[in-house]
């Protein structure tokens, strides 16, 4: 028999969490960064224009998935850490140290955390970086990542699509068709595809509107 | 007894009609009563000297050490109170080891010293602790940025050098560093000045027991890594500075 609390309202009462794609590859220039704008909370859309593009410093991001609490607190402490670090030693922060700084707190906190970031950004001296930082604590440096409940139905999309070196076109393409296929194929992810492209000379943010995202196999 | 400070000397926590703080005036004289230290900073590296007097035939030589490392890549040579400089090491290493964790890079110097500049000041406000007895030299090099050497005094102000002295000769010792072209000194050439400065110019043979030299570097030829300059180097640095006498006489 269809109870109606236990099925349908009980979900309204579940934890936040960005079911979610977010993906960030490395071009020539630099970085761009992708998310979905989806926010649930059981089969309830909390928020369906979602920015998950976190900054943590001038050309730093992070993309965040999981718990929608843990992850905000922990990048506003990085970012709290990284501009302090960055005016007492004078010099621009690098990604590498910002995403070590997520590593330690991600670690030092499993117990209590449910959060897995992408750390993305562009420096003067490893020039465009992307850190993977899953569920456990560990810290990967790939030339691209993938997160979040969509990131399962593109892993043959990148494997396949993925070049080192590309330009910003190309990138731009790559990482739009990804979050658009996830958004098609996942029901944590939906709405709109938020990005940014961030290289020496900054950051750009781009969106693409629901109607505008391109169609792939539909009947 | 009456002295300078009567009456304004006993805490840190009263400063004197003039404006000064006798205590942390005092701890400057308890480094001025050690024997000296000198850091050079050169065309590829930072080396430091000190003249350790020997107390006792009985010691090992080498203890007593008097320059210390932080991290692989800074080291801190001490004047004034040992014990004092060691806690102050103690920190130092720790901040390095806890910058080092959270981030995953190597503290850079300026900000080591920023930080034990502030944690020696604390120890300048408080009735309950004393003020740090001693002076401490930090040395780094770095391939991009060059060789760095700041100073930290018992007051905690926290300068950067070319070349510097603390301790007991510390002024005839600074007359003689700035007679050098330290941009275009090598750091196997500042070994030799160092031991020439402290043998002749600062250690008085007819007053003074013998003394043992402690140098050490962090330079091109370490990798930027904080070693002791190696005995053999010092010994031909002596013999070079005796052949000198010789010359002159």
């Amino acid at each position: 028999m269809f109870d109606l609390e236990k099925e349908f309202l009980y979900d309204l009462n579940k934890e936040v969490k960005t079911g979610t794609t977010v993906m960030a590859v490395t071009f020539k220039d630099g970085v761009i960064i992708a998310a979905d704008s989806r926010t649930s909370s059981g089969s309830y859309a909390v928020n369906r224009v979602t920015d998950k593009l976190t900054p943590v410093h001038d050309q730093i991001y992070c993309l965040r998935s999981g718990s929608a609490a843990d992850t905000q607190i922990i990048s506003s402490y990085v970012s709290y850490y990284t501009n302090m670090f960055s005016i007492e030693e004078g010099s621009q922060p690098t990604v590498k140290k910002a995403a070590h700084m997520f590593r330690e707190f991600l670690y030092q906190n499993k117990q209590y955390l449910h959060a897995a970031i992408i750390c993305a950004g562009w420096d003067p001296i490893d020039g465009g970086s992307v850190y993977s930082l899953p569920l456990g604590g560990s810290i990967v440096k790939q030339p691209f990542a993938t997160g979040g409940s969509g990131s399962t139905y593109l892993y043959g999309y990148c494997d396949m699509n993925f070049k080192e070196n590309m330009t910003e076109e190309e990138a731009e393409k790559f990482v739009t068709y990804g979050i658009t296929e996830a958004i098609a194929r996942d029901g944590g992810s939906g709405g709109i595809v938020r990005k940014a492209i961030i290289d020496k000379n900054g950051v750009r943010r781009k969106t693409v509107y629901g109607n505008k995202l391109k169609k792939f196999w539909e009947k | 007894m009456s002295g300078i400070g009567t009456g304004y000397d006993l805490y840190p926590t009263t400063f004197s009609p003039d404006g000064r703080i006798f205590q942390v005036e005092y701890a400057h004289k308890a480094v001025e009563n050690s024997s000296t230290a000198i850091g050079l900073c050169c065309k590829d590296g930072v080396v430091f000297g000190v003249e350790k007097i020997i107390l006792s035939k009985m010691l090992v030589e080498g203890t007593n050490r008097r320059v210390f490392s932080v991290g692989e890549h800074i080291g801190i040579a001490t004047a004034g109170l040992t014990a004092d400089g060691r806690r102050i090491v103690q920190n130092a290493r720790q901040e390095a080891k806890n910058y080092e964790n959270f981030t995953s890079d190597i503290i850079p110097i300026h900000v080591l010293t920023e930080r034990l500049s502030i944690y020696v000041q604390v120890f300048t406000l408080y009735n309950y602790i004393r003020p740090f007895g001693c002076s401490l030299m930090i040395g780094s090099y770095d391939e991009e940025k060059g060789p760095s050497l700041y100073c930290i005094e018992p007051d905690s102000v926290a300068l950067g050098f070319y070349g510097c002295a603390i301790g007991k000769g510390k002024q005839e010792a600074k007359t003689e560093i700035s007679k050098l072209k330290l941009s275009e000194m090598t750091c196997k050439d500042a070994v030799k000045e160092i031991a020439k400065i402290l043998i002749k110019t600062v250690h008085d043979e007819t007053k003074e027991k013998e003394m043992e030299l402690e140098m050490s570097w962090i330079c091109k030829e370490t990798k930027g890594k904080h070693k002791l300059v190696p005995k053999k180097l010092i010994e031909e640095a002596v013999e070079w500075v005796k052949g000198q006498e010789n010359e002159e006489d």
